[in-house]
């Protein structure tokens, strides 16, 4: 049991030391200025990241998600553009377009029996291009709904500003940690992700959870498409190229096993705040160059894999004795 | 042999012809060839140079995806071996020399992605998606941020010449394919890594080095994208850490599946994975030539792949046998609920 909630505790002392040595060098770092500034930069990778667990949890992969992003800036600017419609409805439009593109792949990878790997592949071509079709420019959203949203953080002691897609990010993960580790749903995730047989076996409804959890991924998508066009003010196709990416990382640095059936939401957020923080360290040394950025999460990619390598030989190793003995 | 040979590249044949008349149809002169200063041009000749990266990932990727692997890493490694060339060239210290650091290079990163696999046990996916993450930050580091440009014609010739009328990247990704299916077919070599990919521990333990092959072949596929990262770089006479070879690792693995090649490893044919390479990049010749919006293309190839995925499902495999078999009388309900996801292996 310990065992398995170890990588969350690595993850987290990780982050801990990571910005103790930050705060050494840059005193500054720890004011909520730059706290604020980090959950808000990272919002839309953390509201998709917290899908992408749920993906990974079940032994999946969705790599769509990056257009999807992209896909729901160009919805949402095109729309408000050329409509007249109030931007709540279109995010309900856009989320109910997502959602359904998320279920239709899940659909998609349970008739076919395929991997999911190669499915939401085709779901990435289909939804960038899908988003090349609306417009291959890049549109400006203006709406007196984006700059009352744009404008509205609760200021936090010390100047931080706590912006609402900040929040939103937060409310996401605390809504994924329920859905995760709390719900009947979040069991049968966890089930499929240790096997897909044992799940039937259990009383799994396989191909219903399946469906499920990626119209859950294309949901967290679209509102992460939303969260990033109010971060960005605006549309644009070529937006967001390889975020599916970032995020997988983020939940392999969180400590969610990718084989899937073990993990923490919260973890991910760890990750995503991690990730964040090399890029403001960074930011605050100013001599470094931007490449570090992806060598640096592409080395605690490394430890954190090969320490899950090395768990599960420690579980299997205690584990066998017990085998041979029975 | 041969007809059977020929008959596993006949659906893809079949559909590069669509293809090719398709675009013929929006666009008349798209088969001509005409000679301009003693070399060939058209078209096809455009094609057959375009398509010289994702043809050589093709080959590459295929012997990875059919020991049940996969490698994410190959666009990546493009850019590396290509600063690598350009840094060598930039410094002067000649052609040779900067060929073999770039593919040493490419080795070095296959090396790597093998030993995650096949010596610490890490799935495919992810220990290719290491240097794929980190591997562009590499790229950069070696050229240091810049786009390095060069006019080494030596270099230049590799990606913009043409011998015997012929551009060299069609000859080189030809002469690659040609090679290695000689060396899977004429030796024992390509079907023991089918026998890695089928059961690794079952070829394992009949005796076959499981551990050095995968290292092997996650080699081979460094070596092709060091090569297409030559020709890559050789072609703009610069090395762009940021888009070289960008998510040609996707059209790679496209290009495979079009080839009929299942993911789950096993049975693998080169011959088919680079018509499949042929098939996208027609498409993409194609769908420019033919003045469509570029923005159709990644709609197209998603439609191509839905297609494929559909006539490749194992499970609707399964389920149409079972439904000939009921209709053909045979009370055969339960022997095929049986076939396992062991799709069509012809």
């Amino acid at each position: 049991m310990i065992s398995r909630a170890l990588p969350l505790y690595v993850t987290i002392a990780i982050f801990l030391v990571a910005y103790a040595i930050c705060y050494a060098q840059f005193p500054a770092m720890l004011s909520t200025r730059v706290i604020g500034n980090l959950l808000t930069d990272n919002a839309y990778l953390g509201i998709v990241a917290v899908g992408m667990t749920i993906v990974i949890l079940s032994g999946g992969i969705d790599l769509s998600v990056g257009s999807v992003i992209a896909f729901s800036g160009v919805f949402i600017a095109v729309l408000l553009r050329d409509t007249g419609l109030h931007p709540i409805v279109v995010f309900a439009l856009l989320l109910a377009v997502t959602t359904t593109f998320g279920a239709l792949m899940g659909g998609f990878i349970h008739l076919l029996g395929m991997p999911p790997f190669i499915v939401t592949l085709a779901g990435m071509f289909l939804a960038r291009g899908a988003a090349y079709m609306l417009t291959i420019d890049s549109v400006p959203i203006r709406h007196a709904f984006y700059d009352a949203i744009q404008s509205s953080y609760y200021l936090m002691p010390g100047k931080g500003r706590l912006t609402l897609i900040g929040v939103l990010m937060l409310l996401s993960v605390a809504a994924g940690m329920l859905l995760a580790h709390r719900t009947r749903f979040g069991a049968s995730v966890f089930a499929l992700g240790g096997g897909e047989a044992t799940a039937r076996l259990m009383g799994v409804e396989v191909g219903r959870t399946t469906v499920l959890i990626y119209a859950f991924s294309g949901f967290m998508a679209g509102l992460s498409g939303i969260v990033f066009s109010i971060y960005t003010g605006s549309g644009y196709p070529l937006a967001t190229v390889g975020t599916e990416l970032t995020a997988i990382a983020a939940v392999v640095i969180g400590g969610t096993l990718l084989t899937g059936g073990s993990g923490y939401v919260f973890g991910t957020l760890v990750g995503v705040l991690t990730m964040g923080l090399v890029q403001t360290y960074i930011v605050f040394d100013g001599s470094l160059s931007s490449w570090w950025t992806k060598i640096v999460i592409g080395i605690l990619l490394l430890v954190f894999i090969v320490l899950q390598k090395l768990l599960l030989r420690l579980t299997q190793a205690r584990l066998a004795p017990l085998g041979a003995a029975a | 042999m041969m007809p059977q040979a020929l008959r596993r590249v006949l659906p893809q044949i079949l559909t590069l012809a669509a293809v090719v008349m398709l675009v013929t149809l929006v666009f008349p002169t798209f088969l001509s060839i005409s000679v301009s200063d003693g070399r060939l041009v058209g078209p096809v000749i455009d094609i057959l140079k375009r398509g010289a990266p994702i043809g050589l990932l093709a080959i590459g990727m295929t012997l990875v995806i059919a020991s049940r692997g996969i490698d994410l890493s190959v666009g990546t490694v493009m850019a590396i071996c290509g600063a690598v060339a350009a840094t060598a060239i930039v410094n002067g210290w000649g052609l040779g020399p900067a060929l073999l650091l770039a593919l040493a290079a490419g080795l070095a990163a296959g090396l790597w992605n093998g030993f995650l696999v096949a010596v610490i046990g890490i799935q495919p996916i992810v220990a290719t998606l290491i240097l794929m993450t980190a591997g562009r930050g590499i790229a950069q580091l070696i050229t240091e941020g810049r786009i390095l440009t060069f006019s080494h014609p030596g270099l230049a010739f590799l990606g913009s010449g043409s011998l015997f009328g012929i551009p060299v990247p069609a000859l080189l990704w030809l002469a690659a394919a040609i090679a290695v299916t000689l060396l899977m077919r004429r030796t024992a070599l390509g079907l023991l890594i089918e026998a890695i990919g089928v059961n690794r521990r079952a070829s394992a333990l009949a005796g076959v080095n499981a551990r050095v092959l995968l290292i092997a072949v996650y080699m081979a596929s460094g070596l092709c994208a060091a090569v297409a990262g030559l020709i890559a770089t050789a072609d703009i006479r610069g090395a762009d850490a940021n888009n070289a070879g960008l998510w040609l690792e996707l059209d790679a693995i496209l290009a495979v599946v079009i080839g009929g090649n299942s993911l789950m490893g096993g049975r693998f044919s080169i011959a088919a994975s680079v018509l499949g390479a042929l098939i996208i990049q027609t498409i993409d010749t194609g769908i420019l030539l033919a003045g469509f919006p570029s923005e159709y293309n990644l709609v197209l190839k998603a439609a191509l792949v839905i297609i494929i995925l559909i006539l490749q499902s194992p499970r609707l495999a399964a389920d149409w046998q079972l439904w000939r078999r009921s209709r053909s009388g045979l009370s055969g309900s339960h022997a095929a609920a049986t076939p396992k996801p062991k799709e069509s292996l012809r």
